[in-house]
């Protein structure tokens, strides 16, 4: 059972965490376990044991977390990135498990917009083509070129380029 | 930020009233002086209900072809042509003078009456009474600029055309993107379709009335043609992938699309209006894509990267084998021909800037007519003599005008705000 005290103090504790913007008492020195005008209350610790701590290891395993929604295309290709193929192949492996995606594909502002239309639909082919020889199903896959309509980077320079020729997979289940 | 979009807001109206004209005369042009004389008003109100004179000398003067002489430099204000002077206007250096009187006939019913006079040779070269209610005054007064302007240059004035364009604004997460058509000065703008969609590639019906559009609602583009007048719109294509790049046919019953389909390879195909029927006239692996008609109808020009970078090839109406048009550079797309055939403009990349480009299509010779970094959409006045087409200023697209000799150039001051693309110039409106 726990004590009067100890309510008390998670009372004083969430009170201090919750804030008050009224508040000018100074903040507290956390390595100080007396706060200011708290003389003649009583306080306890929290229990150690209801609290998470521990060792925290890195786990990197491809075949967990969470899938890249987005890869980055070079300009004037529509080659899937070394490095992202196996982006690429995650969402093969997703897609076996069933359900459908959407391959948004996009181009930076330079040229003529329904050329760009074409550019950007041309990425998304080239993924979905992988997703095909990886044993995805057509009817699982639907694409859509945006062309330079739905930038990420609204500037004009290199990097904003570079942010907008993209192919997004978009679930749907 | 968020008084930023206070202040920006607040100022679009503004702007709009302002009436900015931000003209930039290039080359060796040189504007002829003419007088508009302000006219005689009678009627009931102290004042006419528009300023017939200020539109029709905002026309000539934006036409950058004329330099209409200030009111105070007149030695005479005759409303009639009986009292013209041309010792007077001959001492005042002008050409030509124009004369006029608004008058009411009835409750809302008015007769716009002018006449045009050569100072030397002391005739009248045009005149007419053209009757007009409010609502329709400032078309009157345009199409009265509009025969001005034709007896003293020979071409056919464009004031009383129309423009269709594109707008993107950012509106919280999303964007906003809206259809708008407005007179070509940028008066009277109206919003025809709206969308947190993108909306694309607006052309004209050869008739006026109705405009087909590339819209993505539903993440999935489709291509509609809308009535103006009603409103009323209809999906003429919606096939699995890329529907895009929609123009009209010289007799208005069919439209050159592209298609993608589930593969995604885009090729040229013909889309009957009424029957939804489709014939495919390109066939290349490459990306086929922004077809548009000859105005004789028997081919239809169109961008293909099939020899590596976007250039401009031409196919018979019938199908058959396309040949390429453009040689000139890297990069040459989106062809859009001048309405008399003679010319063919298109996005050219200039040392690593996108700028309009027009080619005689007898000559084979190109000219650059804009100065941008990322100019785009150019489409001919249907008098063949201007192009408008988007360029930047900042971030955002404004519309720009420039004749087809590259020698006059301004700028259209943004009314709609936002982020503006892909303007396209009506043909003429059918009295």
């Amino acid at each position: 059972m726990m004590s009067y005290f100890k309510l008390f103090a998670l009372a004083a504790i969430a009170f201090v965490l919750a804030g008050c913007p009224q508040n000018t008492i100074p903040d507290p020195d956390p390595t100080d376990t007396t706060y200011p005008g708290d003389a003649g209350a009583s306080t306890d610790g929290l229990d150690q044991g209801d609290t998470y701590g521990g060792e925290e290891i890195p786990w990197d395993d491809p075949s967990a977390g969470e899938l890249t929604m987005v890869i980055y295309f070079d300009f004037d290709s529509s080659e899937v990135r070394a490095a992202d193929q196996d982006i690429v192949s995650r969402h093969a492996m997703q897609l076996g498990s069933g359900g459908s995606v959407r391959l948004e594909g996009h181009a930076d502002e330079r040229g003529s917009r329904e050329y760009n239309i074409g550019l950007g639909e041309r990425r998304a082919q080239a993924v979905r083509q992988m997703l095909l020889i990886q044993g995805v199903a057509a009817d699982q896959i639907s694409t859509v070129s945006f062309g330079e309509e739905r930038p990420v980077g609204f500037g004009s320079s290199e990097a904003d380029y570079a942010q907008n020729r993209r192919v997004e997979f978009k679930y749907s289940n | 930020m968020r008084k930023l979009i206070g202040i920006v807001m607040l100022l679009i109206p503004v702007a709009g009233l302002a009436q900015v004209l931000d003209i930039e005369v290039t080359g060796i042009a040189q504007p002829t002086p003419v007088a508009v004389v302000p006219f005689g008003w009678e009627g009931d109100a102290p004042d006419m209900p528009l300023d017939v004179v200020k539109v029709i000398k905002d026309d000539l003067l934006r036409s950058g072809r004329f330099a209409p002489v200030d009111e105070s430099k007149m030695l005479q204000k005759p409303t009639d042509g009986a009292d013209v002077d041309f010792q007077d206007w001959s001492f005042v250096g002008v050409e030509a003078v124009v004369v006029g009187k608004l008058i009411q006939t009835g409750a809302n019913a008015y007769t716009l009456q002018f006449q045009l006079f050569d100072v030397f040779g002391r005739r009248q070269l045009v005149g007419y009474r053209m009757p007009a209610s409010r609502g329709t005054m400032r078309s009157a007064a345009h199409r009265a600029a509009d025969m001005i302007y034709e007896k003293l240059t020979g071409i056919k004035g464009v004031f009383g055309t129309k423009v269709a364009y594109v707008t993107a604004k950012r509106e919280g997460e999303g964007r906003l993107y809206s259809l708008i058509v407005s007179d070509q000065d940028g008066f009277n703008e109206h919003t025809i379709m709206e969308s947190a969609d993108p909306i694309m590639s607006p052309a004209w019906s050869p008739d006026s009335r109705q405009l087909a559009y590339v819209s993505f609602e539903g993440n999935q583009s489709s291509i509609f043609v809308q009535t103006l007048r009603t409103g009323n719109r209809f999906k003429v294509s919606a096939k699995p992938g890329i529907n895009s790049a929609p123009s009209f046919s010289p007799d208005g019953r069919k439209l050159v699309v592209t298609l993608g389909g589930v593969d995604g390879n885009l090729d040229i195909y013909v889309l009957d209006i009424n029957s939804r029927n489709t014939t495919r006239l390109t066939t290349h692996r490459a990306i086929d894509t922004e077809g548009t008609w000859s105005p004789d109808g028997r081919y239809i020009y169109f961008t293909s990267d099939r020899s590596g970078g976007p250039q401009v090839y031409r196919v018979s109406a019938n199908g058959g084998t396309p040949e390429r048009v453009t040689f000139e550079g890297s990069y040459n797309a989106r062809p859009r021909l001048s309405p008399d055939g003679k010319r063919l403009a298109m996005v050219h990349n200039d040392r690593g800037n996108y700028r309009i480009a027009v080619m005689n299509l007898e000559r084979k010779d190109l000219l650059v007519l804009s100065s941008g970094r990322q100019d785009e959409s150019p489409s001919f006045a249907p008098n063949s003599d201007i192009l408008i087409y988007a360029t930047r200023q900042g971030r955002d697209g404004v519309l720009e005008t420039v004749s087809a000799d590259g020698l006059i150039r301004q700028k259209m001051a943004s009314r709609a705000g936002g982020d503006v693309r892909e303007p396209v110039w009506s043909p003429f409106p059918r009295f």
